[in-house]
């Protein structure tokens, strides 16, 4: 069996045996199914809503989950095992970091991966049964792009976690770090955008295309895209309602900002000293 | 017989500390070498050079026949064994998982995990997780983790800390198993007398710098420290503190049944022909210098220069 797998299947089972796969899921369903059968509440209503209000509520809800719970997965995973001094011992091994650092990053991906499929899963199959008046296809179809995207979102901050862990020598720092990087793209970023929509007094052509600049506004155009009724509640990415970003497109931006982290922590993880 | 590891002038610098300087050192197939030292006096660092973890700054270094940080580490590293000196193994897994998946990484036989911890003595705590075990089960855990494919090359940093004293003995029954399969061990202890019966030669590091290398017998003669000798009896109306007619003779401790001599090595039959030769004198015990004596003794001038330095400062 190649390195990086042996290393993928010892996060996997960390990752059970911590009950991390577990808690993601149950957390992930609780809410779900809470905001599908509270979605009308704002409205003063109970029970299911529509498709569209539901999976946008969904996404709003992933948006701020998911990069959190990546962070607190991943944020450890070389800083830690350097602290604990395992590190030391598995670069005496016939390994080499690259592997280490794949290996773990397919075994967090594929516990973030399990674990949403699961929860947002479980949210899907209570709908179809529960709700009225929902086409299974559309229900199947939105709910797979949500899910799809939102392992694709954490993913995006595993190797953010991975970039800070190999940056830093304490476990206290990299904590420290993620928490600040969380802060920076699902809540500082929009703010920001905000403020210079409201200055931008004509033009603003190109304000759309700064969206692209953050992963997580890349997921809610992802989720958005298709619902036109939707765009509404979508905060700030509603600017980009008169630009034509296609859900592939984005789909392979997410790609890129998973594979530009990654890279640059492997790269110093190379050079990391001993 | 192509010796298993061999440097010449090996130096690692780091910025403005050096933290080994120009070592020579070549260790045979099948050898017990203790590294002793305080600590920065280069132990670790020697270590992490010859495991490849770090590159050296200037001189030659070859271990198993090929440099440890170049292409030639991948074949090395199936055939070395390495216990950290600080190591604390995933605590949510069970010492079997951990030590499986340490076997899986090197690519052995995995039916050596249960044999390895039978052999450590963990076997009955195989299953439960490394969170429940002791300082000394994790120190085992280690162990077994280092012996897993058979290494050639065995290094072992701090390798009994946390043992307790049978531990301590059935971790040097198994060095000294190894040693007869021909596996080279390299080890650093603090406790230098449990040590002493099991390594061929020893390798005293202060500073960076090599201060002494040789077997015990080859360090006493080159120290040519006193022996203790000790005798017992009962001897009324016996000077003992005067009457030896050489300065190598040195009473050090004496009461009315009790005697304690530091004899240079060169007048150790002189000492005993007067012992022999009072009536009285019902026992007597030699007792050469231990390894702690001579570790003292070859590190006592860099300690020393290095805290006068220390006072002094930059001038």
């Amino acid at each position: 069996m190649n390195t990086t797998f042996i290393v993928a299947r010892k996060e996997f089972q960390d990752g059970l045996r911590n009950r991390w796969v577990l808690a993601i899921a149950l957390i992930l369903a609780a809410l779900a199914v809470g905001i599908a059968w509270f979605g009308a509440a704002a409205s003063g209503g109970m029970g299911f809503t529509s498709l569209a209000t539901t999976v946008v509520s969904l996404s709003t809800l992933a948006v701020f989950l998911i990069p959190l719970i990546a962070l607190l997965l991943a944020y450890d995973a070389v800083v830690g095992e350097q602290e604990s001094g395992t590190l030391l011992l598995l670069l005496t091994y016939p390994l080499s970091r690259t592997s280490l650092l794949l290996g773990k990053f397919l075994g967090h991906g594929l516990i973030l991966g399990a674990a949403t499929a699961l929860g947002f899963g479980i949210a899907g199959v209570v709908i179809a049964f529960a709700a009225d008046g929902v086409v299974l296809g559309d229900l199947i179809a939105s709910l797979g792009l949500l899910i799809l995207s939102s392992v694709l979102l954490g993913w995006v901050f595993i190797a953010f976690a991975y970039l800070i862990s190999v940056w830093v020598t304490e476990k206290a720092r990299a904590a420290g770090l993620a928490l600040g990087v969380w802060f920076l793209f699902v809540l500082v970023f929009d703010l920001g955008l905000l403020a210079l929509l409201v200055s931008v007094q004509s033009g603003g052509d190109w304000l759309p295309w700064l969206l692209l600049l953050n992963p997580t506004d890349g997921f809610r155009l992802i989720n958005m895209v298709g619902f036109e009724s939707a765009q509404a509640y979508t905060g700030v990415t509603a600017i980009a309602q008169n630009t034509a970003f296609h859900a592939g497109w984005l789909l392979l931006i997410l790609v890129g900002w998973i594979v530009a982290p990654l890279g640059l922590a492997i790269l110093r993880f190379r050079h990391h000293s001993a | 017989m192509n010796p298993v590891i061999e440097c010449h002038g090996l130096t690692k610098r780091h910025g403005e500390l050096t933290r080994l300087d120009s070592l020579d050192l070549t260790v045979q197939e099948g050898e017990v070498l203790a590294l002793l030292g305080h600590n920065g006096a280069g132990k670790t660092t020697s270590m992490k050079l010859i495991l490849g973890l770090i590159s050296p700054s200037a001189g030659t270094l070859e271990v198993l026949g090929g440099a440890p940080d170049g292409a030639h580490a991948e074949i090395l590293r199936r055939h070395l064994g390495y216990l950290p000196e600080n190591v604390s193994f995933y605590e949510q897994l069970s010492g079997r998982e951990v030590l499986d998946y340490f076997a899986r990484l090197k690519r052995i036989d995995r039916r050596q995990v249960d044999v390895l911890l039978e052999k450590v003595g963990l076997g009955h705590a195989a299953k439960r997780r490394v969170k429940t075990y002791s300082k000394g089960m994790r120190q085992r855990l280690g162990l077994a983790q280092a012996l897993l494919g058979e290494p050639r090359l065995l290094l072992l940093d701090e390798p009994t800390t946390g043992l307790d004293p049978a531990a301590t003995r059935d971790f040097y029954e198994t060095v000294r198993e190894l040693r007869e399969r021909g596996c080279t061990v390299l080890l650093s202890s603090h406790v230098l007398p449990g040590v002493e019966p099991y390594i061929d030669r020893a390798l005293i590091l202060g500073a960076g710098r090599r201060l002494a290398l040789g077997s015990l017998e080859e360090l006493r003669r080159e120290a040519s420290l006193p022996l203790t000798i000790r005798a017992k009896g009962r001897w009324p109306g016996i000077d003992w503190s005067a009457g030896w007619d050489d300065t190598r003779i040195a009473p050090r401790y004496l009461n009315g049944s009790a005697l304690e001599l530091g004899v240079h090595p060169s007048a150790k039959m002189s000492a005993l022909r007067r012992l022999t030769g009072t009536p009285g004198v019902e026992d007597i015990d030699v007792l050469p210098p231990t390894l702690e004596h001579l570790y003292a003794h070859f590190s006592a001038p860099v300690a020393a220069a290095s805290s006068t330095s220390d006072q002094r400062g930059t001038p």
